[in-house]
């Protein structure tokens, strides 16, 4: 009896330890993605103090995300502020699609930034575009968060 | 480019006697051949003095051995064939080339039997060549060509196409090119180069420095011009290459970027796509006139276009319905019509030179297919599956499909890498095309000669 008691209570302690595990292990790929957009800081650099320099998107899709929204707000921002400055915005896929679809979806991609950006008085003048498709990859692994990195439009100064 | 320039000299071709239209021996390319056709290709004889001639010149030791090592690779690659070791072989090239002595190639299983002669005919390169049926003790066919001495992988590959033509009663691919993307470097920061190579990877060229990236090049069906993708000064546009010159120029005047070229089959018009705003359509440059032609019209992505074979239909990529797509249409754009309706997501679709087969890629449950399908979008018939693959191009007669397979890079993101594959149309006869380095979006030019 009492044996059995032990082993009873030492499965539910291993039972409970992989419980924890398997949530601990969860945790850390959701942490950086949501419905399979980056949401992390890995791979972001800024433009200036507090505005990122990209913004990421769900397979297939070229929607602004509302995290992608605060953060061309915080881009409009700094360039109403510096009036100057010129960028290109580049579209980019993840490796899963044909390359010439890949390429028309990068350029809808960084569209859609600068759509976002020009309702929020950047005149396009300021602004070019330029796809790259699956060419150009910011994390060389093949599994769902490398993809969700890659998928994404940065703004880089042109000038 | 001089390399270029003599693959354009004149080649002679001479029937040396009519053919005999009746034999045994067939073979059917229809279906999947697991049971090869046993042939011996003899080496091709050749005279001490021309043996000489030709090592100095060309410096090859033994220049029939290495025109019939063309012969039976080529036919070997094809899975149709399967010649026999030459240890086996008992009688001289020589003799055999005069009259075989049926019995012995018989007693090695050989059905067919492949003879010839080499000789230097005042500085040009004779190659005569025989086909034998063993196992009716018959000559088949009988051809002699001259040409100029650095023509001799050529004679090699005609010699092929002849053969495979004779036996299947289709016109070979042999005598044929590839231009495709050689890539190197990491991959966050390939390094991509046109590269050219004949079919059995022989002689690679490679086109571009790498100083700018370049993507998806394709020949010109009636001529060695090639239009692809350059980012030349970080401006993506579609190019035309005169192979022959060296000699390119961008493909219309577009605020944008051109992406997805392929020439009309006849040779004279550029179908490809332009992004404005957001949203890729289809168009055509004449490039006589250059005339420009808006084909689609839809705030979809349409992309990848090929026309058909006589020109008339256009198929080509679309996400109009949500997802990619394969899309017909007439070739001025009207009567556009879905016929993709499988499970997953479908790609880069390549109307097959006989007229009668689309291919594509297609994507379903996180692996990559290579297919193919009626024009009108029915008989689905998927040839191979693995973790990437796409861009299916056809050899000349339509039986073979090139493409590129990318591998799944390990936890650290390493081990990436891209080559060139070929399949039958059967789904048979997978192999990889060896390149001297990774390499991806292969097209494959028509016969250099017919």
């Amino acid at each position: 009896m009492k044996l059995s008691k032990i082993l009873k209570n030492g499965l539910l302690v291993v039972l409970a330890c992989f419980a924890l595990s398997a949530c601990a292990t969860k945790k850390v790929s959701t942490s950086q993605m949501q419905s399979d957009v980056y949401t992390g800081t890995d791979t972001v650099e800024y433009l200036a103090s507090g505005v990122p320099d990209r913004v990421f998107f769900a397979t297939n899709e070229s929607v602004l995300t509302t995290a992608s929204r605060e953060t061309l707000r915080k881009q409009a921002a700094w360039l109403r502020k510096n009036s100057d400055i010129t960028i290109v915005l580049e579209g980019h896929a993840d490796e899963r699609g044909t390359r010439e679809y890949n390429l028309a979806l990068g350029e809808r991609r960084a569209n859609a930034a600068k759509d976002y950006l020009m309702t929020y008085g950047i005149s396009s003048d300021r602004i070019s575009v330029l796809s790259y498709g699956k060419e150009r990859p910011v994390d060389s692994g093949s599994n769902p968060l490398a993809w969700s990195k890659n998928r994404r439009s940065v703004t880089v100064k042109a000038n | 480019m001089n390399y270029f320039k003599n693959f354009f000299i004149y080649l002679i071709i001479v029937l040396l006697i009519p053919l005999k239209s009746f034999s045994l021996i067939e073979v059917d390319i229809t279906r999947g051949n697991l049971n090869p056709l046993p042939l011996a290709v003899s080496p091709l004889s050749i005279d001490d003095k021309s043996k000489k001639s030709f090592e100095k010149l060309l410096k090859e030791k033994n220049i029939g051995e290495e025109i019939s090592s063309i012969v039976e690779n080529n036919l070997k690659t094809s899975g149709l064939f399967n010649p026999l070791s030459k240890d086996a072989f008992l009688q001289e090239p020589d003799i055999a080339n005069l009259k075989p002595r049926f019995e012995d190639w018989n007693l090695i299983k050989a059905q067919a039997l492949i003879t010839g002669k080499v000789s230097n005919v005042d500085d040009k390169l004779r190659v005569e060549f025989r086909l034998w049926d063993v196992l009716a003790g018959k000559e088949m066919m009988a051809l002699a060509f001259t040409t100029v001495p650095t023509n001799w992988r050529r004679v090699g590959h005609i010699i092929s196409d002849k053969v495979y033509e004779r036996l299947t009663g289709e016109k070979g691919y042999f005598d044929t090119r590839i231009i495709y993307v050689a890539e190197e470097g990491p991959k966050t920061k390939r390094i991509k180069k046109l590269a050219i190579m004949d079919q059995d990877g022989a002689n690679n060229k490679f086109l571009t420095l790498g100083n700018e990236l370049v993507l998806t090049p394709r020949f010109n069906p009636t001529s060695q011009m090639v239009t692809y993708l350059s980012y030349f000064r970080n401006l993506p546009r579609v190019y035309l290459l005169d192979i022959e010159t060296g000699m390119q120029e961008v493909v219309g005047d577009f605020p944008g970027m051109t992406f997805a070229p392929r020439f009309s089959p006849d040779g004279k018009k550029i179908i490809m796509s332009f992004a404005k705003d957001g949203n890729s359509d289809i168009y055509t440059m004449d490039l006589e006139n250059r005339i420009v032609e808006k084909i689609t019209n839809h705030p979809s992505i349409d992309t990848s276009p090929s026309y058909s074979p006589d020109g008339k239909y256009i198929c080509f990529n679309s996400d109009r319905s949500g997802y990619q797509q394969i899309y017909v249409m007439n070739s001025d754009g009207s009567r556009v019509k879905r016929i993709s309706f499988g499970k997953g997501i479908y790609g880069t679709p390549v109307w097959s030179p006989r007229g009668d087969l689309i291919a594509f890629t297609k994507l379903h449950k996180g692996k990559f297919y290579i297919g193919v399908m009626r024009t009108d979008g029915s008989g689905e018939r998927l040839l191979t599956e693995n973790f990437y693959q796409e861009a299916p191009s056809w050899s000349p007669n339509g039986r073979v499909l090139i493409f590129y397979r990318e591998t799944k890079t390990d936890q650290k993101g390493e081990g990436f890498s891209a080559k060139l594959w070929s399949i039958d149309l059967t789904g048979y006869n997978e192999r990889m095309v060896k390149t001297p380095t990774d390499g991806s979006d292969p097209s494959w030019s028509s016969l250099l000669s017919n």
